[in-house]
């Protein structure tokens, strides 16, 4: 890394650090969200970024999470709340990546896609047998709490995601995405390596969840588990693009001040843009936002 | 036994419905390597269309299927002309095309979802139609179900049918072998790719006309039926359009066989039955 990246990177870690102390209180909610949408992003890139084994389960892990707050609300304190989000997503993942990283990837986005529906009529099944209500209350949390959370756990986030890069195992990644048989002829345990770094990657997204139930308050089944958060990383990530590491948060960033804005305007009107625009990505630009300034970049150069 | 023959007979109902739909998605996957995961919404649209002509203009079900499947093959179609037809050309690998058509279908599932409830509004629809209670040696059934039934089984019939007897659908499932060897001997496999995602988009709105006969609809149905299809093309083996279409009435067995059991668990038992199929067959009953 250059001098000047590291500066840039300093300064834009002290500006969203003090974000707070400077930035009136519906930034800090604004700014905690998009961290959100970040963490679920680049988790979901992480493992499916350089594998091309794509990933339909974020709801899932995020739901997951929410409901684990919801369980241990008011029994611990905050921090451990989290991590067991993490490890409920984490454990979660582990149990999908043992049944289907095995096999191709089409078995992979099979499984993931119906696993949120699974955990939906599981869980609504348990509350109204079991438990005998649907719904449950989460402890809440100050805004400042909840930015700090999601702000320092999109770091350690992009710093995992930093070290793995530069690690063995990452290496072992790319290499499956290029060529598994060959990775695997190589003596890259592929299999082991799918699994850990899939769950490690739903960790995050279960944190996640676990911190924005607290602005939730009341949660059922069908509020935790839904779909649109395993649509929206995959489609801000693809917005981005995954090329760098970069890609996807500037996707985010975009795409959850969008949504803030558009989501109590035009509800519908908006799904459906981002739908259209999702498809018109894969069509027309697959390298994504940075693909599209790369070529630029190039062409100014020649010329 | 009154049971026996309720569980039996409601499992050829459910079963005949999942296999359509079921097989609608092997032609897409199978034949055309999409993995058409908005495959439920083509089903929620026809489920609506239907609707639509029933209460707007009191056109019966049993006719508007017909309607229903043209328009929703054109639909299929266009989809296919223009978006995966595209992808196909630009995507340098089977794998990257496989990767690609699919986030694609996420895509498209939104937009079909979104548009259909700016259409149709968000609530819960239903409409009553021939709910007269039929006596079988005991067990009670709607007339409507027992149409539906018959339809379910006369459409798998027929596409049983196309598929062995015809020579496009010799051609389709040359195709679904190995695509490249079948365009080498002569198969137009653009055509056929084409003809595979619009067959596939008719199957999922007919079985959605059918099930708009039977349960009340919303337009994030869709989802539920999507993850049942995606189910059985792999009990009946990925690739094999009669495995999904035996594997169809397999699952609505053990579905009928749940809702007597706990009705609350029926899509667990079917994940946990996928779960089962992954880690001990994942070629399923007549994969390769």
């Amino acid at each position: 890394m250059s001098f000047k990246k590291v500066a840039i990177i300093l300064l834009l870690l002290a500006l969203f650090g003090l974000l707070p102390y400077f930035g009136t209180p519906y930034m800090v909610v604004l700014f905690g969200n998009i961290f959100m949408y970040v963490v679920l992003t680049l988790s979901w890139v992480m493992f499916s970024g350089p594998t091309g084994y794509i990933s339909l389960a974020s709801a899932a892990f995020f739901g997951a999470g929410i409901y684990t707050a919801a369980v241990l609300s008011f029994k611990l304190p905050v921090i451990m709340i989290v991590l067991m989000g993490a490890t409920v997503g984490f454990l979660l993942a582990l149990l999908i990546g043992v049944i289907t990283l095995r096999l191709r990837g089409i078995y992979f986005a099979m499984f993931t896609f119906g696993f949120v529906e699974l955990l939906l009529y599981f869980v609504l099944w348990y509350e109204t047998n079991i438990k005998g209500t649907t719904g449950r209350i989460v402890f809440t949390l100050g805004n400042v709490t909840v930015y700090y959370i999601m702000y320092i756990l999109s770091i350690i986030l992009l710093l995992v995601m930093y070290i793995l890069n530069k690690s063995k195992y990452g290496m072992a990644l790319k290499s499956i995405g290029d060529n598994e048989i060959a990775s695997e002829h190589s003596g890259v345990n592929v299999t082991r390596i799918k699994i850990l770094v899939y769950a490690l990657s739903a960790a995050f997204v279960g944190a996640c969840g676990s911190i924005m139930a607290t602005r939730l308050t009341y949660i059922d089944p069908k509020i935790a588990f839904n779909p649109l958060y395993s649509f929206i990383p995959i489609f801000m990530a693809i917005f981005g693009g995954m090329r760098e590491i970069y890609g996807p948060i500037i996707g985010s960033f975009i795409f959850s001040y969008l949504q803030e804005v558009l989501t109590t305007k035009i509800p519908y009107y908006y799904m459906l843009l981002f739908g259209l625009l999702m498809i018109f990505i894969i069509v027309y630009m697959p390298e994504g936002l940075i693909g599209l300034l790369r070529i630029n970049l190039i062409k100014r150069n020649r010329s | 036994m009154v049971t026996l023959l309720n569980v039996i007979i409601g499992g050829f109902l459910m079963g005949g419905i999942y296999a359509i739909v079921a097989v609608g998605l092997s032609m897409q996957y199978g034949v055309g390597r999409v993995l058409n995961i908005a495959h439920g919404e083509f089903l929620m649209v026809g489920a609506f269309i239907t609707w639509s002509f029933y209460t707007f203009l009191k056109i019966s079900p049993l006719i508007t299927f017909f309607l229903v499947g043209g328009l929703l093959f054109i639909l299929g179609y266009i989809i296919d002309w223009s978006l995966f037809s595209r992808l196909r050309r630009i995507s340098p690998s089977i794998s990257v095309y496989e990767g690609n058509s699919l986030m694609a279908c996420f895509g498209l599932q939104f937009v079909i979802q979104n548009l259909a409830m700016l259409l149709w509004g968000g609530g819960l629809k239903g409409y009553s139609y021939l709910a007269v209670p039929v006596n079988i040696g005991g067990a009670v059934f709607g007339t409507n179900r027992l149409i539906t039934l018959v339809y379910a089984l006369g459409i798998s019939l027929l596409f049983y049918l196309f598929l062995t007897k015809t020579r496009t659908g010799k051609a389709i499932r040359a195709a679904s072998q190995n695509a490249t060897a079948a365009a080498i001997v002569g198969v137009n496999i653009d055509f056929v790719l084409s003809l595979c995602f619009a067959l596939g988009a008719m199957l999922a709105g007919i079985a959605g006309c059918l099930v708009s006969m039977m349960y009340s609809i919303h337009t994030a149905m869709g989802l539920e039926y999507t993850v049942i299809a995606l189910i059985v093309i792999v009990l009946g083996g990925l690739g094999s359009i009669t495995g999904s279409l035996i594997g169809g009435f397999i699952l609505g067995i053990i579905g009928s066989v749940m809702s007597y059991v706990e009705p609350g668990l029926i899509l667990v038992a079917y994940y946990l039955l996928f779960m089962l199929l992954l880690l001990i067959k994942p070629t399923g009953l007549m994969g390769r």
